[in-house]
């Protein structure tokens, strides 16, 4: 399996984007900004083509360059709704970057280089692959963090992101060569037979592994903000250009949970029992913390910074489970947090007076009058965020509640729950804003065609999710079995 | 008995009809007047469709009816599985009877922003008929929460002055209480490896799980119900919807806590049943004699009669748990019977409220002079909520007593002080609103029912009188179901005793 052809084929996707950006790059630089459009679109374009390249690599396991680099079913799964997330976030991102002035072509080739990372991630068999990956998306986040170089806010928050995300990525690393040191491996592979080994190693690893899979864990919690490591994002939330932050709320949190999942389940899989405690403990740590934080806050921004903590916590359910199901029950979460998410971020793109937008939540009083329409989706997407059925959002949560108890973490399933309560009570707070105020000022119409397109596909997949629930159930399902049987 | 899927028509018509008011276009003036029409065909199609099912359906069999399933996942056994039984039939007419009153009732009341409250009450009367109709947890669980996203915004968008502080108490109280049942489906799935009801309630849960299950169970059914101490968010509920709000509040939503203690923790969990058969009483007790007392003192209508549901739903949950035939019997009718007379009670208060735009006691006096025909109904539906003999209270209460005194002497005599109370509130509001004389110069101008009012009310009316006098056809129905029930429940007993003596022999 070493053969350069297997290697190409394994990675074309990742190959495709990869020179794309390049030629994306080159195009803008001749062209100038005037291009950004096409140059947008054809990024676009690009992710669809990888996707649709990435599609028939499902069920199927193929390791390729000396087993650094794996596709299998999960793999997959985890790039279509990094492609999509991206896909969608570049779409919303035209309308306002024009009008902010930042329509500029280094934006959409950022993206498909940070997307670029994220896929390595997601594939990354090998500590080092990973870390590479990690990397890459990172810096390219940094960038498109601060793409507003006259903000301060956005300046503020790309230094902000950069300083502590080299923070973590610091942590991470220091993790890795403790395993390392203690193992003598960095392949995933070769970790899963040192931890299994019949030498009762899975039983009493030395408290070097533990340290470095803590410090790792951390590390990868930095990424996916989870409690205590999410300081940094209610400020890069809110100081990003919107756009950005829809971006940032989607493609790399679904990345770093999926890469979450595969290194804690895959090389430390044996050594389930030393590292539940510690995901179970930020897992309700974020959950709390999400619902808890997010009830004071007027910006609308920094309260979807903190329901995404909640969301990631919700999704950590499913990881401190430890079991196939609880994959699943992530990757179902994961991508009905992906439309919930970015549909609402569609609408607060849409929340714009007089050209300039506006971010308070109290700006959208009353909007069950002067928009209708949004105010319907925005609805939707606030009572599915809060987990009522017969939205999508509650089918998530279903499921990784159903892998919590099948693994009879009731306690962790109970507490759950109940925060779920407790945000509830903000997203109803937008509910109320919406159908109970009176008006307010009435916010710029139309809104763009992307952007009302995207909110409109995101709102109707969220309300009719439940009759696609099976297929997406079984894919997510192959996936998680994927992951197990390697 | 026809394989037309009749039930899963009359889950989802009012869905259709949604989908017709949404493509309303035009002026407000036009749209509003639309709306009201699309909902008010739609609701009675779906009420006659609905009719159909009890023309059909046979009795004398406690087996499920009218059957649909078609797998939804497979993985864990859930399915869209739906079907009536003589339980369940009676709350599905319930829901389909009292939806075209409220759209009626909301006639002229709801002027603005019509199409979405019409919207609310489709929406709203698909989730009720769904969760009565559910035969598999997970789908009665989607429906049952999700009733709460039209109620919050019935309350929240066209109630009263403290509609949002209401919308969100009886939104965060409910779902409190439905997140426990949650964790509790998502164990009983476990356990049984299905979600399919047929088979939990043939699965015999271990003792030990069952307690804890059956306390999950009771924290939403309860609150639903509502029992006494979670019942606070009812009367600020009742007092913030507006009347058509209050009328499905009572009428149908009240009654899915008793219905999931007859569907649910009884069958499913009969051995914590029994054990937790004390706690009930005594909390059905305190609420029929606290909330009776309560309701003597209040000043607002629509709180005294929101009370006065608190008071009956005591009754219901210790007929239900006298674990008797009568006391079976007398649960549900009562259920049914407070459906259609607090239904029909609201409507009573909505009658004046529109009028006068108060709903204070003190507001009224001596409307039997301006308005006869309105004092003759309000006279009937108070009776019927006093236990007149001849009315559908009468019955319930009667059925009620003779199971309680079965099961427990001491919970009937203080019950039946409920009763005595709850005649007292009744006559007392009746007398302060009613008689006397017409002193109060702003009434002196307020008209008697007009057409349209009769015609919700004489359903009603009709349909007291006619459960009171003559409850045979109705009993007869549900009669399989609960004796079916009933037998269940005892031979689970009695098998769990045989295993507890076996335990104790053996551990000798």
């Amino acid at each position: 399996m070493t053969n350069a052809m297997t290697n190409f084929e394994a990675a074309a996707p990742e190959l495709l984007i990869a020179i794309f950006a390049m030629l994306l790059l080159l195009l803008g630089v001749f062209r100038g900004n005037s291009a950004t459009r096409f140059v947008t679109w054809l990024a676009v374009g690009t992710l669809i083509v990888a996707g649709i390249i990435a599609i028939p690599m499902s069920g199927g396991y193929v390791l390729a360059f000396n087993n650094l680099f794996v596709v299998d079913t999960f793999a997959v799964f985890a790039k279509l709704l990094i492609v999509i997330a991206a896909a969608l976030a570049l779409i919303l991102s035209m309308p306002f970057n024009a009008r902010a002035g930042i329509d500029q072509f280094e934006f959409p080739v950022l993206i498909l280089l940070s997307v670029l990372g994220m896929m390595m991630m997601v594939s990354a068999n090998d500590l080092i692959s990973l870390y590479i990956g990690l990397e890459l998306q990172s810096l390219a986040l940094y960038i498109i963090a601060a793409i507003r170089r006259d903000s301060l806010r956005s300046s503020e928050a790309g230094l902000k992101y950069f300083v502590l995300g080299a923070l973590s990525s610091g942590i991470l690393l220091y993790g890795m060569s403790m395993i390392y040191g203690f193992a003598g491996t960095t392949s995933f592979i070769g970790l899963a037979e040192v931890f299994s080994g019949s030498d009762g190693a899975a039983a009493t690893p030395s408290i070097g592994v533990i340290l470095g899979i803590v410090f790792v864990a951390a590390g990868l919690a930095f990424k996916v903000s989870a409690v205590p490591f999410h300081m940094w994002t209610p400020d890069v939330y809110e100081g990003a250009p919107t756009p950005v932050t829809a971006f940032f709320a989607s493609a790399p949190k679904i990345a770093a949970m999926a890469l979450f999942v595969r290194v804690m389940l895959e090389p430390f899989g044996e050594l389930f029992v030393q590292w539940q405690q510690v995901i179970w403990a930020i897992s309700v740590a974020s959950m709390i913390l999400g619902a808890l934080a997010a009830i004071s806050q007027t910006n609308i921004k920094r309260l979807m910074a903190y329901s995404s903590i909640g969301h990631m916590g919700y999704a950590l359910v499913g990881l401190a489970a430890g079991s196939e199901a609880g994959a699943q029950g992530i990757l179902l979460y994961l991508t009905i947090y992906l439309f919930m998410n970015l549909g609402t971020f569609g609408i607060i793109l849409s929340m714009c007076r007089q050209g300039r937008m506006v971010e308070n939540i109290g700006d959208l009083a009353g909007l069950s009058r002067t928009n209708p329409k949004m105010a319907l989706a925005m609805g939707v997407m606030m009572f599915s965020m809060a987990g009522i059925p017969p939205l999508a959002g509650f089918f998530g949560k279903l499921y990784v509640f159903l892998a919590a108890i099948q693994s009879e973490l009731y306690v962790l399933a109970v507490i759950g729950l109940l925060t779920s309560v407790v945000s509830a009570f903000y997203y109803l707070r937008i509910v109320k804003l919406m159908y109970f105020d009176e008006p307010a000022e009435a916010f710029d119409q139309p809104v763009g065609r992307e952007i009302s397109g995207i909110v409109t596909v995101t709102t109707v997949i969220t309300v009719v999710f439940l009759i696609f629930l099976q297929p997406v159930l079984n894919f997510a399902g192959q996936a998680a079995a994927s992951l197990f049987a390697a | 008995m026809s394989s037309f899927p009749f039930l899963s028509l009359t889950i989802f018509l009012p869905l259709v009809g949604v989908a017709f008011l949404l493509t309303i276009r035009g002026t407000d003036e036009i749209v509003a007047r639309n709306s009201r029409w699309v909902a008010l065909w739609t609701s009675l199609a779906t009420f006659l469709i609905s009719l159909l099912l009890w023309l059909n359906f046979e009795a004398g069999t406690a087996d499920f009816q009218f059957v649909d399933r078609v797998e939804w996942l497979p993985a864990f056994n859930i399915a869209y599985h739906v079907g009536l039984d003589g339980i369940s039939l009676f709350f599905v007419l319930l829901s389909t009877f009292l939806t075209p009153i409220c759209v009626l009732a909301s006639w002229t009341a709801i002027s603005s922003r019509v199409r979405e409250y019409m919207i609310a009450f489709l929406v709203l009367e698909t989730m009720m008929v769904g969760t009565f109709a559910a035969l598999d947890f997970v789908l009665f669980y989607v429906f049952f929460e999700g009733v709460l996203i039209p109620m919050f915004i019935i309350i929240g968008v066209w109630g009263g002055p403290r509609r949002v502080y209401s919308a969100f108490k009886f939104f965060l109280f409910t779902l409190t209480g439905s997140v426990l049942l949650l964790a509790a489906l998502l164990a009983m799935i476990f356990e049984a490896g299905t979600s399919d009801v047929p088979t939990l309630i043939a699965t015999s849960f271990p003792a030990q799980m069952q307690t804890w299950l059956w306390l999950a169970l009771f924290a939403s059914f309860a609150v639903k119900m509502p029992m006494w101490p979670v019942h606070t968010w009812l009367p600020d509920a009742h007092v913030e919807a507006p009347t058509a709000g209050s009328v499905i509040l009572a009428g149908v939503l009240l009654k899915m806590g008793g219905y999931g203690f007859l569907r649910f923790s009884i069958p499913m969990l009969p051995i914590a049943s029994e054990q937790f058969t004390p706690l009930i009483f005594a909390l059905s007790v305190i609420a029929v004699i606290y909330t009776s007392l309560v309701a003597l003192a209040q000043e607002d209508m629509k709180k005294l009669i929101a009370y006065s549901s608190v008071a009956h739903m005591g009754f219901v949950t210790i007929g239900i748990f006298t674990a008797t035939m009568q006391g079976l019997q007398g649960g549900v009718f009562q259920m049914l019977s407070h459906g259609v007379v607090s239904a029909a009670l609201f409507l009573c208060v909505g009658v004046v409220y529109d009028r006068m735009h108060s709903r204070e006691i003190a507001h009224y006096g001596g409307l039997v002079e301006r308005m006869p025909k309105y004092a003759f109904v309000f006279m009937v539906f108070m009776l019927a909520s006093v236990g007149l003999p001849g009315t559908s209270g009468f019955v319930g209460e009667a059925l009620v007593m003779f199971g309680a005194f079965q099961a427990n002497t001491w919970v009937a005599l203080l019950a039946a002080t409920g009763i005595v109370l709850g005649a007292a509130y009744m006559l007392y509001l009746y007398r302060r609103v009613i008689f006397g004389k017409l002193e109060k110069d702003h009434l002196k101008g307020i008209l008697d029912l007009d057409p349209r009012e009769v015609a919700i009310f004489a359903p009603l009316v009709i349909l007291v009188f006619w459960m009171g006098i003559w409850p045979q056809p109705f009993l007869d129905l549900m009669d399989a179901s609960l004796a079916n029930l009933l037998q269940n429940y005892q031979e689970a007993l009695a098998a769990a005793d045989v295993t507890k003596v076996a335990g104790a022999v053996a551990g000798k």
